[in-house]
């Protein structure tokens, strides 16, 4: 069989899967039409967003359409380097972990096929969601800069190259890291690494203060702004010559220099990458089938946490510590912490960054509007965290699911277990948001009080509507956690956490609509009463309880059903 | 000891048991074999109550499954054909968590894991994460977690996947053990030899069905065959003969 039968060959179960689960999706109409739609909803926002702020950019004379240019060139350099990181890690499980593996090495496959097939699926899994948003970033590009037809197939020569130096040099790259480390510990040293990474990329873009930019006085600020953009690029980065490339199809005169130098370059690195793979693989793909140390020494904190849960019953005792024992075992679970901290930063610091200069009337009845949407926007927060975190947790049972059916324990204590756990740390974090942006606000103490409470009250809810929904849409054949969230499952919950907290909002707007308005210009300006207090706490507990309880019974029922299935 | 009347489970159109009536008494070994699809680990797996039949009734120590489904559960041991477990748990924690689910720890918890552990040479690996762990390791663990609360009865699918021959030896003599001490074990296997040498009675049962229980005499009897062995019964049975197909399998590949 000559190398190109092989190759196809070899990608042909990952193309025929791929088509089958989307027949599945497609034979549930209802999902597809929801994805269909969510994907339709996104690609006129980024194209209208951009065209509107590039066409505006274009009137800045002389420097405008080099301005553009090198926004493009910034976006490109961006993408590089997830595409970079994500290639690596792409790599790994395509090359090293995957479960077909064994079968395909024991098969009398040519070592560049193989090469080539898993190179091809690295690609084609690291960039989709890259080239999905590259389609009306460069659609906006080519209609304000009236490219015309032509552009397409200049996007496509440009952007080929572009998405296979990262797929090349990532996979060179994992090829000589598993040399080194172990599979499974090069994939929890890169994961925890590229949380960092994006970490601090979200940290300095947010201490950069960006909504200075929209300030119209400070457009100069603007034009200065995007001329320092200049410095993280170079002539040297293919991100830089694939922009160059681009532009060039959209002022209608590319520089042969420019293509040469990109397809070259992934000639020359997917050429490099085979004779690499063609010396190293087999030594490192022993190397990665070796166990990493995995003992677990008996530390200080677990038994402090066993000490703190003496007084459950040891079923329930057990149930919490196998799932907080779990979570801090899985580096895929426990890296995204990282991204929650900062997450906390960031919101705290957006709250002492409002513009809400202390004595006036404006600020006051701004203040209190703020206050207000600190509800909301908290909750947003907490909701996408129990998403995150408490959606997978039925998922994550999975295979071992039968332990816990065999044994005599019911549904809801395995549910309330697991509610518990979720619902302690998603509280915790709720109070420390909530009580840091009201002191930051200075908030008076009756809604100090009501803000508290009913934080406390829509976090039980997200939790478990979490729980349920995830019972409901559980994603048994996930390797990832974070990837459970993904699904529609997480999509529904998401909508149906938003439509709580809506609904808590619309209430205790409703319930200190007079104190709102006591806050405008010309009016007498008075605090929140407690009765008007009271309404709002007793329609937010009406709320809350119906969504706890309807969600926990609804799962509950659901897990006693499955039996039957 | 274990009472199976009139079970039927569907998945969609496919019967996957049928109306199958079985009884299998106390202190005794009885194998459940069968050809592949048959329908033993769906049989199983609603004895160990992790599936609902869709009729029928499941007895287990004179309780209805349907009726109590906590206290016939806490006497079964249940040790699955995959032997899928937490993968970020020690072998230690695991067996400790499982002996939870039956609601039970302490030093005579701690004992007995020990003495598992001792008893499958898994003593090193007791602080190691289940995800380093062999697959016979795996068998050995879970057999180990279907034992650590000391229960009635055994549901095993599989007992041999993965073991080497010590282990393998061990086994048996402790399931013999168990059953002689009053404990009730129902196994499923495709190794024959196994069920022949370890079980008091068989059933084999064919496209959901029971097509015959019994000693090895009552199975040579209905195969009206006096001296033929469990694999020649079985196949006669199950209408597995399967010479001319050998043949000219062989034929093919020269």
């Amino acid at each position: 069989m000559s190398i190109a039968e092989e190759y196809r060959l070899l990608l042909k179960p990952k193309w025929l899967s791929a088509w089958r689960r989307a027949s599945r999706a497609r034979s549930r109409l209802g999902r597809f039409l929801l994805l269909g739609a969510l994907a339709a909803a996104a690609w006129p926002v980024v194209y209208l967003t951009l065209a509107r702020f590039l066409a505006a950019l274009r009137q800045v004379e002389d420097i405008g359409p080099l301005l553009a240019s090198r926004l493009l060139a910034l976006g490109l350099l961006i993408f590089f380097g997830l595409l970079l990181l994500s290639n690596v890690i792409g790599a790994l499980s395509g090359f090293f972990l995957a479960r077909d593996l064994p079968a395909l090495r024991a098969a009398p496959v040519d070592g560049l096929s193989l090469y080539l097939a898993r190179l091809t699926e690295t690609l084609v899994s690291s960039s989709w969601m890259v080239l999905l948003i590259l389609v009306p970033v460069l659609a906006a590009y080519a209609s304000v800069f009236d490219a015309g037809i032509v552009f397409l197939p200049i996007s496509i020569g440009a952007l080929l190259p572009f998405l296979l130096i990262p797929a090349a040099l990532g996979s060179a790259f994992t090829l000589l890291l598993v040399r080194v480390f172990p599979a499974r510990r090069s994939r929890d040293i890169l994961l925890v690494a590229g949380l960092g990474a994006i970490a601090v990329i979200v940290l300095v873009l947010r201490v950069l203060r960006p909504e200075r930019l929209v300030n119209p006085e400070s457009y100069r600020n603007l034009v200065g702004f995007l001329e320092s953009l200049r410095g993280p690029s170079s002539p040297w980065l293919p991100s830089q010559w694939t922009a160059d490339a681009l532009v060039g199809g959209l002022e209608s005169g590319s520089d042969v220099l420019t293509w040469l130098l990109l397809w070259s370059t992934a000639a020359g690195l997917t050429t490099l990458g085979a004779a690499l793979h063609g010396r190293l693989y087999p030594t490192c793909f022993t190397r990665a089938q070796e166990g990493d140390e995995q003992r677990v020494r008996s530390s200080g904190r677990s038994a402090a946490l066993a000490r703190l849960l003496s007084g459950l019953t040891v079923r329930r005792r057990e149930l919490v510590l196998k799932d907080v024992r779990t979570f801090f075992r899985d580096t895929t679970q426990w890296s995204q912490l990282i991204i929650l901290a900062v997450l906390v930063v960031v919101y705290v610091y957006n709250m002492g960054a409002l513009p809400l200069n202390a004595g006036t009337t404006i600020s006051r009845y701004l203040t209190t509007l703020v206050l207000f949407l600190n509800l909301a926007l908290t909750g947003f927060v907490i909701a996408a965290i129990a998403g995150r975190f408490v959606f997978p947790a039925f998922s994550l049972e999975g295979r071992t699911l039968w332990l816990l059916r065999s044994s005599p324990v019911e549904a809801g204590e395995v549910l309330m277990s697991k509610f518990w756990t979720g619902l302690v740390p998603l509280t915790t974090l709720a109070l420390i948001l909530t009580v840091l942006t009201n002191l930051v606000l200075q908030v008076p103490p009756i809604l100090f009080a009501l803000s508290i409470v009913s934080i406390v009250l829509i976090t039980a809810t997200f939790t478990a509507q979490a729980l349920a929904w995830g019972v409901f849409f559980p994603v048994f054949e996930s390797e990832n956690a974070a990837q459970i969230p993904t699904s529609i499952g997480g999509l529904l919950y998401m909508l149906g956490a938003l439509t709580s907290l809506g609904t808590v909002v619309l209430c205790q707007g409703w319930a200190l609509r007079d104190y709102f308005v006591s806050g405008l210009p010309g009016r007498a300006p008075r605090s929140v009463t407690f009765s008007e207090a009271a309404v709002a706490l007793a329609l937010t507990l009406g709320v809350t309880l119906i969504g706890v309880l309807g969600s926990l019974r609804a799962a509950e029922a659901r897990i006693e059903s499955r039996r039957s299935g | 000891m274990i009472e199976l009347a009139s079970l039927t489970k569907r998945y969609g159109d496919f019967v996957a048991v049928d109306s199958l009536s079985l009884s299998i008494p106390k202190g005794r070994i009885t194998g459940l074999l069968g050809p592949n699809g048959a329908g033993k680990t769906t049989t199983l797996r609603m004895i160990a109550g992790i599936l609902e039949p869709d009729s029928g009734e499941v007895r287990i120590g004179g309780l209805d499954m349907a009726e109590e489904p906590l206290a016939t559960r806490a006497m079964l041991g249940f040790v699955p054909d995959r032997p899928f477990v937490y993968e970020k748990l020690t072998g230690g924690e695991l067996l400790r968590f499982t002996a939870g689910l039956h609601g039970m720890s302490g030093s005579v918890i701690e004992t007995r894991i020990d003495e598992l552990l001792e008893l499958w040479d898994l003593v090193p690996w007791k602080d190691q994460l289940v995800e380093s762990y062999s697959h016979g390791m795996r068998q050995k663990l879970i057999l180990s977690s279907a034992l650590v609360h000391a229960p009635r009865v055994l549901v095993i699918d599989e007992p041999m996947v993965g073991l080497d021959p010590r282990s393998a030896r061990i086994l048996k003599d402790l399931l013999r053990e168990f059953a002689d001490r009053g404990g009730t074990i129902l196994v499923s296997t495709h190794t024959l030899e196994l069920a022949e040498v370890l079980c008091d009675e068989m059933a084999i049962i064919d496209r959901g069905q029971i097509a015959v229980a019994g000693t090895m005499e009552d199975l040579r009897r209905a195969a009206e065959s006096r001296d033929a062995g469990l694999e020649q019964l079985f196949l006669r049975i199950t209408r597995g003969e399967t010479d001319h197909r050998i043949a000219s399998l062989l034929d093919a590949l020269g």
